[in-house]
């Protein structure tokens, strides 16, 4: 069963088309790594996936459910809005520049949305995250406000928060790019756990390193399309399309 | 030795009139803050009617004079009906000095709150939180460090237009000198009085910037 498929997404800003008929289909478990040069597309397809941008035309099935379908920037038909808003929460997101919340410590941040959104009670609320700080290796920062942390550790924070929302998906987008060098390894170890306990995961990175260890496929984007679906292996040692391969030449 | 027996004999009258000035500012400053909240979400949101009232509301009460604003609440309202007289000179003053100050300090909110990294709304709405509970647990809460430098220079303005009311015979410090120069024929006691005036400002500079390196300390 597919997580998510997609029908011809298209996006565009104005002119540009930043998404060309991107049809998809990620099955349950799989750890796919996207890859291509900046402007390709990468953050729009997850931004668009989680709603957080509009696209122009197509479709989103989540389980095989119509989520949305969009024709001209318009909705033409959406799941019905209760069912809409819970499988919206079955997608977690990561974003580069974590966007943990300043006004709210380690625990707070992985609460809040389990207490505000789940309607759990404190206590059942601050024992699923204090599980998961410890599962991100932060059981003593728990008190902390993000301001103190690392980026490192406020990344790591931010895994846990969405986890906290019990998603069937979790899409990154460049988790660790807007890290000082010396801290990818800890986000990227935390994912690699993930990643191993059956997660499905879409990560929007160009940590090749990763793409190998735990990729189930490579996707290269370029242009807004998909041009190259592989596993890593095939992608990384045997591109087929020209783009590909100056694309790897120039990050290798 | 006389001039300062006279300085100290005003004392009393004088610290009077400071009571009244620090409460008005104060009582104002506070009601015109939480009414600007109000104000400033009205005026961002996506609902065009509530949008251009609370824009219209704004623009009224910074475009005209706080002078005339107190007149008119004061003098005009009775006038245009009995029921409107509002016999209390203080709560005339607290209510044109409110309404007025949540002009302003709507304009400092809104600014606040636009300040916020679009991040955080993000982040909100991928966890499935509403625009309402995002603004109440994330975006206010956030904003309010950001507000307490300009809130503190509105406060500084607003103790020393409530010199203003005398306009309407309440005695604040300023009237009070006035009262206390013309009915003892001197200029002497406006030295005090200003020397009050400067204690006043000076202590409360250093209260909010007290709250401010606290907040700081936090986040």
């Amino acid at each position: 069963m597919s997580i998510i498929r997609t029908e011809n997404l298209n996006n565009f800003y104005g002119d540009l088309q930043v998404l060309k008929d991107i049809n998809m289909e990620i099955e349950q478990g799989e750890v796919w790594v996207i890859i291509g040069p900046s402007g390709a597309g990468k953050s729009t397809l997850l931004r668009s996936l989680i709603t957080l941008e509009d696209f122009t035309s197509g479709k989103i099935f989540l389980d095989d459910e119509l989520f949305i379908h969009r024709e001209d920037s318009k909705v033409v038909e959406q799941m019905e809005a209760s069912r809409y808003k819970q499988k919206l929460l079955e997608m977690g997101m990561v974003f580069q520049r974590f966007n943990l919340f300043p006004n709210k410590t380690v625990l707070g941040n992985v609460t809040l949305a389990p207490m505000n959104v789940l309607g759990k009670s404190e206590e059942e609320a601050n024992e699923i995250a204090l599980n998961l700080i410890n599962r991100v290796g932060l059981s003593d920062k728990v008190d902390f406000y993000p301001s103190k942390l690392s980026g490192g550790q406020q990344q790591r924070v931010a895994i846990a928060r969405a986890l906290a929302m019990e998603p069937e998906i979790m899409l990154f987008d460049e988790p660790t790019s807007a890290l000082d060098p010396e801290l990818v390894g800890e986000v990227l170890n935390v994912m690699k756990d993930l990643a191993t306990q059956g997660m499905t995961m879409m990560v929007v990175s160009h940590e090749m390193g990763f793409a190998r260890e735990v990729a189930d496929k490579v996707i290269f984007m370029a242009d807004g399309a998909i041009l190259e679906t592989g596993t890593p292996d095939e992608l990384f040692t045997n591109p087929k399309t020209d783009k590909a391969r100056q694309f790897l030449a120039s990050i290798l | 030795m006389d001039t300062l027996q006279h300085m100290l004999s005003w004392m009393p009258a004088l610290l009077n009139g400071a009571k009244i000035t620090i409460a008005l500012t104060i009582c104002a400053t506070v009601a015109g803050l939480i009414f600007s909240f109000f104000l400033a979400l009205g005026k961002m949101s996506r609902n065009i009617i509530i949008s251009k009232i609370c824009s219209a509301y704004i623009f009224f009460f910074r475009g005209t004079p706080l002078l005339m604003q107190l007149y008119f609440i004061y003098y005009a309202l009775p006038l245009l009906s009995p029921v409107l007289t509002i016999n209390n000179r203080f709560l005339a003053a607290f209510i044109a000095y409110s309404l007025n100050s949540a002009a302003y300090c709507a304009e400092i909110v809104r600014a606040a709150i636009q300040s916020i990294d679009s991040g955080q709304f993000e982040a909100a709405k991928v966890l499935g939180l509403s625009h309402g509970q995002t603004m109440r647990l994330l975006i206010i809460p956030q904003s309010i460090r950001r507000l307490v430098p300009p809130i503190g220079n509105e406060f500084i303005m607003m103790l020393k237009d409530a010199s203003l009311v005398s306009i309407i015979a309440l005695a604040d410090l300023t009237k009070v000198t006035r009262s206390i120069s013309s009915s003892d024929a001197t200029t002497l006691v406006y030295i005090p009085a200003m020397i009050i005036y400067l204690i006043i400002t000076a202590f409360f500079t250093f209260v909010f910037n007290r709250i401010e390196a606290k907040m700081e300390e936090r986040e």
